[in-house]
């Protein structure tokens, strides 16, 4: 077990890269503490497994280093590294038993028969595969195979990391919300570092302590959960994060007072300059948007109910401002303003939250 | 094109298979115009029953009646019906442009006005700058938003949506959820929307028909389906997470739910008969206990299960031997393991009876 730390890293598939699209990844430092739960979480095409594959080796990165706690591994193979991997779809020996697949990794070791037991039956009962361990593989499901890879991820105790990349693809959505917990769970009884990689929020959100989030080669935000929710650092992550995602309103900023379409919005931004020249937005989710008496005014567009609550869509000019509705609330009819919770009402310049403190 | 008003009809529709029963005879006038949704688990007969409307599987028994017209034994080419499934299926050597052009060809339209028409769809679903594009070359959202364009660009009486949205990622599904209904308001056409999804059924509105084991279990406007179930396999198929639900009984002017609480029975149930009934509690009224209002019961529960999806919390925690979910909104992380004390919000309980059958609805 080891913490993991990415320094000045920059990747490109690109001989000779020559402009910033042509980076697949765009200058990046990340730490990983020993032990953690970490998430990448980011859209198809940003970068996560081009990231996965530089940590575990298969890629040797364009630029900067990777250290496995002082050790430079950047010049390592995978196999040199010592980490265990599960992928999206099924790796296992279909000839075996589920027992045998599980006691590979730990046998290719040479580990006793007898420690090889131990630790086999201890994995197979976290993952529920106790009944199972004397079937073939072969004649599994999907699902059931896809559990043995996991169960081959984290039978050795000695790795450095254990890396995952969308591991739940082929689960069955009955079954998965089972096993998103169970990893969590997982994690904190073995206490290996572990990295999750995902496009989908709930898995991140659900394992990890530390979710990083990519877009476009970039980490947009490495933060906890609640973070990700309260103070999004950057547009996309209060957009990509939530259902439905962050308002964001064209802003003005003049001698440190915020306004959207002439309206003043007290906002969570200290009163420092902006920079000059910079696209300005306010932020504010639609859980922390009320009616009120005063405020931007504007006209109910559409009410959505979605059993627990209603998202209701209003106008005011050419925006759209949604907020939601607890079912026994009652929707104004009256000339309706909107007022924004200041806490939680963020102020963006060029997409990045002003006022972010340092971490 | 509705001139009588009437739209999609199924008269004592039954399928059987090899003798095995895939459809239970059914009765439902669908909704001429607007959203009408299948809403089930997977196999719960979904796909079956759209088949069935589009002439691609013939029924046992019954008739299929569309516009006033039995159109039972008409085939698919004759029936002005369009499908889109959830795999996005496009031809791979056509370009945008002519994929989304091909029913036009197919009916002989004059290409002049086959131009006007796809670039009137196109525009609608966000497509014209890439109508010269394979559509290998597009995202999945757009690829899909290709196979809708190609099912709309004609005047389709019938629209049968398979689960359109299900391999799209979530941001899109949002997107699209909210554009679908925007594009069928001003159509004359009947739409029917097969989804796994109860918060799609909800967000989509119109009507819905819950189906299970190939039953049509309820059928009616949206809302009224998921607050007033007929009974509790409605309810089941309408809840997600899957609604709470435990034994409990009435006794005179109280419900009893042994060993843990009980509560005043609301006003319009007092004349119900005394002995068991079922409480039906969907995940959103069990609150965490900061939460508590009016009304409502504590209780304590091992938490079994943790997650957060971004903007909502949900827990699964044992009570005396049952698994209980809770959803809340807003980011809280839960300890697996630990205990923590919940309050249910009776006030929005749903009463079964021993059979099953939803009795706490007010007499609409």
């Amino acid at each position: 077990m080891a913490r993991i730390d990415l320094r000045n890293l920059r990747h490109s598939y690109r001989a000779n890269p020559q402009q910033e699209s042509d980076w697949a990844i765009k200058r990046l430092d990340l730490s990983w503490a020993e032990g953690s739960a970490n998430a990448l979480l980011g859209p198809s095409g940003c970068g996560k497994t081009t990231l996965l594959n530089i940590v575990s080796g298969l890629l040797r990165p364009t630029e900067g280093t990777v250290f496995f706690g002082e050790r430079d591994v950047t010049a390592l193979s995978a196999a040199e590294r010592n980490i265990a991997q599960v992928f999206q779809f099924p790796v296992v020996y279909d000839t075996m038993s589920v027992y045998d697949n599980l006691a590979f990794p730990l046998r290719n070791r040479g580990m006793s028969e007898r420690d090889v037991d131990a630790r086999v039956r201890e994995i197979a009962s976290l993952l529920d595969l106790d009944a199972t361990l004397g079937d073939r593989a072969a004649g599994l499901t999907a699902d059931g195979k896809q559990k043995i890879s996991l169960g081959r991820g984290l039978v050795r105790s000695d790795v450095n990391v254990i890396m995952f990349d969308e591991p739940l693809t082929v689960i069955d959505p009955h079954l998965k919300w089972r096993l998103r917990s169970k990893l969590k769970e997982l994690h904190r009884r073995l206490g290996t570092t572990m990295i999750y990689v995902t496009h989908d929020q709930t898995e991140a959100l659900t394992f990890a302590d530390q979710v990083v989030v990519i877009n476009d080669g970039v980490v947009v935000q490495a933060g906890s959960p609640v973070d990700l929710f309260e103070r999004p650092q950057h547009t996309f992550v209060g957009h990509f994060i939530g259902s439905p995602g962050m308002n964001l309103l064209p802003a003005t900023v003049e001698n440190g007072i915020v306004r959207f379409a002439g309206h003043v919005i007290a906002t969570a931004a200290p009163q420092a300059a902006v920079p000059s020249g910079a696209r300005l937005e306010i932020g504010v989710r639609p859980e922390f948007v009320s009616f009120a008496d005063t405020g931007v005014p504007v006209e109910i567009v559409k009410v959505s109910d979605t059993g627990r609550n209603r998202i209701v869509e209003t106008r005011h000019g050419q925006s759209t401002i949604r907020l939601l509705l607890d079912e026994d609330e009652v929707l104004p009819t009256e000339s309706v303003c909107l007022r924004f919770d200041p806490s939680y009402t963020q102020l963006y310049a060029d997409g990045w939250r002003v006022g972010t403190e340092p971490t | 094109m509705t001139q009588d008003g009437s739209g999609l009809e199924l008269r004592g529709i039954e399928l059987l298979v090899d003798g095995k029963t895939h459809i239970h005879p059914v009765d439902v006038a669908f909704a001429p115009r607007g959203f009408n949704i299948l809403l089930g688990p997977t196999l719960a007969g979904k796909t079956t029953l759209m088949r069935l409307m589009a002439g691609l599987l013939k029924p046992t028994s019954g008739q299929i009646w569309f516009h006033a017209q039995d159109v039972t034994g008409v085939s698919v080419r004759k029936r002005q019906v369009a499908m889109v499934y959830q795999q996005f299926i496009n031809y791979g050597h056509l370009s945008v442009f002519d994929n989304i052009a091909s029913p036009l060809r197919v009916a002989g339209v004059a290409r002049a006005q086959i131009k006007e028409r796809v670039g009137k769809i196109a525009e609608l679903l966000g497509l014209s700058p890439m109508l010269d594009r394979r559509p290998s070359e597009l995202s999945g959202g757009q690829q899909q938003r290709v196979a809708l364009a190609r099912a709309l660009v004609k005047d389709t009486a019938l629209i049968l949506l398979d689960e359109p949205l299900a391999n799209l990622d979530y941001k899109l599904r949002e997107a699209l959820r909210d554009e679908l209904p925007r594009l069928f308001a001003d159509r004359d056409c009947t739409v029917v929307y097969a989804t796994t999804e109860p918060a799609e059924a909800l967000l989509l509105a119109g009507h819905t028909a819950t189906l299970h084991e190939g039953r049509i279990t309820q059928f009616g406007e949206t809302g009224t389906v998921y607050r007033q179930p007929v009974d509790l396999t409605t309810a089941r198929a309408f809840s997600d997470p899957p609604m709470n639900s435990a034994p409990i009984s009435k006794l005179g002017a109280e419900f009893k739910f042994p060993g843990l609480a009980s509560w005043p029975v609301p006003r319009r149930l007092l004349g119900m008969p005394d002995g068991p009934y079922l409480l039906g509690l969907r995940p959103h009224h069990v609150k965490p206990l900061a939460d508590r209002s009016v009304g409502s019961v504590a209780v304590e529960g091992r938490v079994s299960i943790a997650e957060i999806s971004g903007s909502e919390s949900v827990v699964h925690f044992d009570l005396q031997g049952s698994t209980w979910v809770s959803l809340t909104h807003g980011v809280l992380r839960y300890e697996v393991g630990a205990t923590a004390t919940f309050a249910l919000d009776v006030t929005h309980a749903l009463y079964f009876a021993p059979d099953g059958r939803c009795v706490s609805n007010d007499p609409a």
